[in-house]
């Protein structure tokens, strides 16, 4: 007997206990949908966390003195948190070879003022490669010169959320306003980097000359300096990073590695994809056991389906179906049954994604392998626990089959 | 020997093992049924005729013995060989009837066709409507067994036992579970098939039926103890006109 006449067969006797089919794909649909809801959430963040880091800029890495070290006596002995100074700054930029653009990064807080509106910001003090660095391009306006950032002048470029709150329905380029009751000129405005999902927004920005913004909002022995490097190439990026941790340890007697954390972007890309993957397992294997439980009510039912079908199987063997047609038969309503309840639960995961990602403002991503991870799995459930029940229903003597009462 | 043979079963043995005890059903039949015959197979319980009948209808195996069924051993052939033969050359009907639930009247006949060679799903409706039609029962095509009397039940039964074109029809029991008018009528339509050329094989332990076919084997202890021709066939529709319409069978729709 061909596959598609038992096929047709089991359609048939599934479509006959249409309430005893639900409940049973109802397992499959609740652990299905709750895989692809589980990586879409997972995932999303996966993706949102990468958008970030690749916001930082191209190449970029990172320097600063390890604050958490309180082993280190070099930081005991200088008194402060801080072993950066600008002649680091200078010392990278004229001794390591593969260093493109570089610059300090100083940030305060502070409240910023025009006219009668008021807006609290986040300073960053910098020079004129860090606009490079990040890739920060401008809406309006220009940036601040190399001389005005050696001669300390009171100058500024402001993103795209300063600006909409500051200067409501004015153009800001040319206007001045007070940071911390000191009058900054404003130069220029960032163009939109777009809000970020994880609640910073990064056009919340107030860019100045670095040298300013430690003289005039800082102040010398407050200041915490980071230097951004963005190196030549991804290549090059190991051993810039090298010759930048070498340099310092020779620059500052007394140090060890310990007390300086050299990251380049992939680093952080690294750790923080670590997280969310760990993240996207945990949620992704708590869906798998709800698919597995659901499995699980598969075989349940198909055998207490066998059982109850005793009499029905004893009759289709009486008229002619041999032990491979039943077996086929119940193996192909179980498959049928999880593959069913699979697509519905791709369908209700996907939705439950979507909702779930606009009502709580979630980056979600229903990727395509999590779709064939889904429909594969539950497959498998099928054909394994269905083939038990099928066996059992196939090895049933007929003449017991018949008498079964 | 005679040509006309259907069924030729030789030494036909079937021991069951019960946990330490042996119980010989049957030990040692020898018959011969054929073609176009209307048999019965009588005997009280115990007897052996239920074992007999499962090895007939090719359900069971013997322990030992030959049984040829048009001409084929059907004792020596392997189990998908058997449910071919079962599909193809017997027709079963059993006292309870054994429909499938929720499903139609016609589905329940076209169950047989469904498990034989490939067939267009609009030539087996067709067999199966014709079938219904010989047991008269077409205007119940889209009935559910639920929705039928028993009588109308074990005629959709026997629709299903004729759909196939068996070689002969073996019916266990048939008119056990029917009331005497139904049981009649029931028999009435097996004298009707046999009048059209089928063979039947008819086990029973009431002789009231047994007295509607034309030979009556009695079997006793595991052997055959009597096999004599009916002398006093009784006419079903002539005694369905004795019948008093006790009954009405209401009309379910």
């Amino acid at each position: 007997m061909d596959i598609l006449s038992i096929m047709r067969i089991a359609f048939k006797s599934l479509a006959r206990n249409k309430t005893r089919t639900f409940l049973t794909m109802l397992g499959i649909i609740i652990g299905v949908g709750a895989v692809i809801t589980m990586i879409a959430i997972g995932q999303g963040a996966t993706k949102v966390v990468n958008e970030q880091i690749s916001s930082m800029g191209t190449n970029v890495i990172i320097v600063m003195s390890n604050m958490s070290n309180s082993q280190s006596r070099a930081r005991q002995a200088a008194g402060s948190g801080n072993l950066l100074d600008e002649g680091d700054v200078k010392a990278i930029q004229e001794k390591v070879d593969g260093v493109l653009y570089i610059s300090p990064v100083y940030s305060t807080f502070g409240q910023l003022k025009y006219g009668s509106n008021n807006w609290r910001g986040s300073i960053t003090g910098v020079d004129v490669d860090y606009f490079l660095i990040r890739d920060l391009s401008l809406e309006s306006g220009q940036y601040f010169y190399p001389s005005e950032v050696e001669s300390g002048a009171k100058v500024c470029v402001i993103g795209k959320t300063v600006a909409d709150n500051l200067f409501v329905g004015e153009d800001p380029v040319g206007k001045t306003m007070r940071i911390r009751h000191i009058p900054f000129t404003i130069k220029g405005v960032l163009k939109s980097k777009g809000a970020s999902s994880m609640g910073m927004d990064q056009d919340d920005i107030v860019i100045a000359p670095h040298t300013t913004t430690v003289s005039r909002l800082i102040g010398q022995r407050w200041k915490f300096m980071t230097i951004m490097v963005s190196a030549v190439s991804k290549e090059r990026i190991p051993m810039v990073q090298e010759d930048i941790m070498n340099l310092l340890l020779t620059r500052h007697n007394g140090t060890t590695r310990d007390d300086f954390i050299v990251r380049s972007q992939t680093d952080i890309a690294e750790a923080a994809s670590t997280v969310s993957n760990t993240l996207t397992v945990l949620l992704a294997s708590i869906a798998g056991i709800s698919l597995l439980v659901g499995g699980i009510g598969i075989m349940n039912i198909m055998l207490v389906s066998v059982t109850e079908r005793i009499k029905e199987i004893g009759i289709r063997m009486a008229v002619g179906a041999s032990k491979r047609d039943v077996l086929l038969q119940f193996i192909i309503e179980a498959i049928t049954i999880s593959l069913i309840g699979g697509l519905i639960g791709i369908i209700m995961g996907w939705s439950l994604a979507v909702v779930l990602g606009q009502t709580m403002d979630w980056s979600i991503s229903v990727t395509p392998w999590s779709i064939l991870l889904a429909v594969g799995f539950s497959c498998a459930v099928g054909i394994f626990f269905g083939w038990y029940p099928a066996r059992k229903a196939a090895n049933l003597n007929l003449i017991d089959a018949l008498r079964y009462e | 020997m005679n040509n006309n043979v259907l069924i030729s079963v030789r030494g036909l043995t079937k021991t069951y093992q019960m946990g330490e005890v042996y119980v010989h059903a049957l030990r040692g039949i020898d018959l011969d049924i054929d073609n176009g015959e209307f048999v019965a197979i009588m005997g009280a319980s115990g007897s052996g005729k239920t074992t007999f009948m499962n090895l007939l209808g090719c359900l069971d195996k013997p322990t030992s013995g030959t049984y040829l069924l048009d001409n084929i051993n059907v004792a020596e052939m392997d189990d998908q060989a058997i449910t071919q033969v079962r599909n193809q050359k017997i027709g079963y009907v059993f006292q309870a009837f054994y429909l499938l639930p929720r499903t139609t009247a016609l589905e329940n006949v076209e169950l047989p066709l469904l498990y034989c060679r490939k067939m267009h799903p609009k030539e087996r409706r067709e067999k199966a409507l014709h079938a219904l039609e010989v047991v008269g029962l077409a205007d119940r095509a889209k009935h559910y067994p639920n929705q039928l009397s028993g009588g109308q039940q074990q005629r959709v039964a026997i629709a299903r036992a004729i759909v196939n074109d068996p070689v002969f029809i073996l019916a266990d029991e048939p008119t056990g579970n029917l009331d005497t008018r139904t049981s009649v009528e029931v028999m009435e339509l097996f004298q009707q098939l046999h009048s059209q050329g089928k063979t039947i094989v008819l086990v029973t332990h009431e002789f009231d039926i047994s007295r509607y076919t034309l030979r009556i084997i009695t079997f006793r202890d595991g052997k055959v103890i009597s096999d004599i021709p009916n002398e006093d066939v009784h006419i079903a529709s002539e005694d369905l006109k004795k019948l008093p319409r006790l009954d009405i069978e209401e009309e379910v729709s």
